[in-house]
């Protein structure tokens, strides 16, 4: 279906279609989620509050774990990045 | 009452919020993103048949992970103990497993587009048209039932009215399903993924170490039992199965939930399979379901062990184990109690955000796979035939308006239920199980005829209807949860002797409409994929992942 289109839509395809590559979406979410957390983590650790989760800062680990995490998927999507042809060749 | 309601509401912040709103606006830019890349009907129904296996896998195990799953399984959890485990580990992972190895190569390589066209090609239209409108009346209910838990959650965490919370989250549904279709649902389910474990695995953490870990849940759970340990053993599950029979209670967990309700269910309901078909290719169709099994497996530690925690932690569960008063909290609170107890803000957002993630993810795939067998298997093989396929993109839209609409209706229904869990299983064995029946005869008996392919069918769904209605005007005294699992053995096992019947006054389709169809019309060589390039590589065969997490799931019952 796509061949039958001009040449130019192809390139604005890919860069949506990169735009959307839901590894970026996933690392977005992660790395605003764990940003968060961390600070949360840091700011309120009354031992009241501490005592909630059984002594852990489960706020600044979870926010530690999803930076990593969030990195961890931007990191494959820059080391390999989609290849929009992929879906055109299916068709 | 009053009470109750009280008691559930969490202790929410501003910035709890905060991070619930940015999901909410991932999800929705997800669908607008989305749209851009739908130019065709293929490409709005079954995502023009593009995504990559890691994709469609992730949203195979998201779309189950829904309202039910979740609420279910960790409330389970807490009256049952590890006895729970069993529903994921035998339940589920053998049955995905099967289907990414023996089914997808004849669902794929057939390229049907859905599960009743695939009816219409092995056997007829008339098969294809009764299990099309079953399928869309059944898609039509449970997405009712997630939309009406949505509902409940939200009226008692947030405080808002049913009447307010069933529909705004039925618009949530809607507004990313039509505007990106498929596709759109498929990646909302993975990043659901991710933030139900965002849930999940901190609450896991904190609970266990509120108890003092492992053991100190251990000793805990033998402390309130009296020191019986039943609780902290899978096998042999008397409490769950109500069998009191330790071996026949094997047997029941083994067949009954391991073969008839589980293969039944994960290999049949296109709600899954759709998942798969959209697939890029043969290789990462039939990995669809594998990949799904690895988290599959692994998801009963951070939803049963969060429910067992709260089975000892949160005051009004011990209470309720206890026999005691607990004011009207039931066990489906659990978890909602248990995230109230041990989670702080900022988590507590992570979590609510989770929380409706996973009813949301219920509801997209049913509406999803609804829109789909609507807009092919009744409207373009059936009703309206021969339109351009523009037409049928608009029709597409149209159906996930309407079924939307209809869900809502369905969510006041189900509301009607005292039981909701006792409601979908009798659902799915009217509509599971009799497709299974006829679906592996089909497979493996190539004399199978058309007409014996939709009287198979409608004889099984009246067998399990009449179960139904024998057990609930107590001609046949089971329990509900017994009386499902009855009602899906005598749907698989009329629908199997009716279609041997019919088979054998009627004529059997030539041997050349069925190759690719059957098992021995189909040449070993169509039954491989390509293993080259990106499906190259041990790690992306099919049979060894399936043979590892099967191992998996034998080491895992080892340890419990």
């Amino acid at each position: 279906m796509s061949d039958k289109e001009p040449v130019d839509t192809d390139a604005v395809r890919s860069a949506s279609s990169a735009l959307f590559d839901l590894r970026t979406v996933i690392a977005i979410l992660f790395l605003v989620y764990g940003v968060v957390l961390t600070v949360m983590g840091f700011v309120s650790d009354t031992p009241a509050e501490l005592a909630k989760s059984g002594g852990i800062d489960i706020n600044l680990w979870s926010g530690i774990v999803m930076i990593v995490i969030g990195a961890g998927f931007v990191a494959w999507a820059l080391l390999r990045p989609l290849k929009p042809p992929v879906a055109d060749e299916a068709e | 009452m009053l009470l109750a309601q009280a008691d559930l509401r969490l202790n929410t912040t501003a910035i709890d919020y905060v991070l619930v709103a940015f999901y909410f606006v991932l999800v929705l830019g997800i669908g607008v993103v989305a749209r851009r890349s739908v130019s065709s009907s293929l490409d709005f129904l079954l995502s023009g048949r593009s995504l990559p296996a890691w994709v469609t896998g992730l949203a195979f195990v998201s779309a189950n992970l829904g309202a039910l799953e979740l609420v279910g399984m960790s409330a389970n959890g807490a009256q049952y103990g590890i006895p729970v485990v069993h529903y994921y580990w035998i339940g589920a992972v053998p049955a995905m497993v099967f289907l990414g190895i023996v089914m997808m190569p004849f669902y794929y390589g057939s390229k049907a587009r859905s599960v009743p066209e695939f009816l219409r090609m092995r056997f007829n239209a008339t098969t294809q048209r009764v299990n099309g409108v079953t399928f869309a009346i059944a898609s039509v209910l449970i997405a009712g039932v997630n939309l009406f838990t949505l509902g409940l959650v939200l009226e008692a965490l947030l405080g808002w009215s049913l009447y307010v919370a069933i529909p705004i989250a039925a618009l949530v549904v809607l507004a990313y399903t039509v505007l990106g279709g498929l596709s759109a649902a498929i990646y909302n389910e993975v990043l659901q993924f991710f933030v139900i474990l965002a849930l999940l695995v901190p609450l896991t953490v904190a609970g266990l170490a509120r108890v003092g870990g492992w053991d100190g849940l251990k000793q805990k759970i033998t402390a309130a039992a009296a020191g019986n340990t039943d609780q902290l053993h899978s096998w042999p599950g008397t409490s769950l199965t109500e069998i009191a029979n330790p071996t026949l209670s094997v047997i029941g967990i083994v067949f009954g939930l391991g073969f008839v309700l589980s293969f039944g269910y994960w290999t049949t309901n296109f709600a899954e399979v759709q998942r798969a078909l959209s697939a890029r290719n043969m290789s990462a169709a039939r990995r669809t379901p594998i990949i799904a099994a690895f988290p599959k497996a692994l998801i009963p530690l951070v939803v049963v062990v969060p429910g067992m925690v709260a089975g000892v932690l949160v005051p009004q569960i011990t209470a309720l184990k206890a026999g005691g008063d607990s004011g009207g909290i039931t066990y489906n609170n659990s978890l909602t109690l248990l995230m109230n107890e041990v989670l702080p803000n900022g988590l507590l957002g992570v979590a609510l955000a989770g929380l409706l993630a996973s009813f949301m993810a219920g509801m997209a795939a049913n509406v999803s796979s609804l829109n789909t067998v609507f807009t092919y298997d009744l409207w373009q093989d059936w009703i309206r035939p021969g339109r351009s396929d523009r037409y049928y993109l608009q029709v597409g839209r149209l159906v996930t308006v309407v079924g939307c609409i209809l869900a809502i209706g369905a969510a006041f229904l189900a509301g009607s239920y005292s039981n909701i869990t006792d409601y979908i299983q009798a659902l799915f064995s009217f509509f599971n199980a009799p497709l299974f029946a006829i679906f592996i005869l089909g497979l493996f008996w190539k004399r199978m005829t058309g007409t014996a392919g939709w009287t198979g069918l409608v004889a099984g769904t009246i067998a399990a209807v009449v179960i139904d209605v024998l057990t609930r005007v107590n001609v046949l005294e089971l329990s509900s949860q017994a009386g499902s699992f009855v009602g899906a053995a005598a749907a698989f096992v009329v629908g199997v002797a009716v279609a041997v019947a019919v088979s054998m006054v009627t004529q059997p389709k030539p041997d050349s409409e069925l190759v690719g169809l059957t098992w021995s019309l189909t040449p070993k060589e169509s039954r491989e994929h390509t293993t080259t390039g990106e499906d190259a590589g041990w790690f992306r065969s099919p049979v060894t992942l399936g043979v590892i997490v099967i191992v998996l799931i034998i080491v895992l019952y080892f340890v419990v």
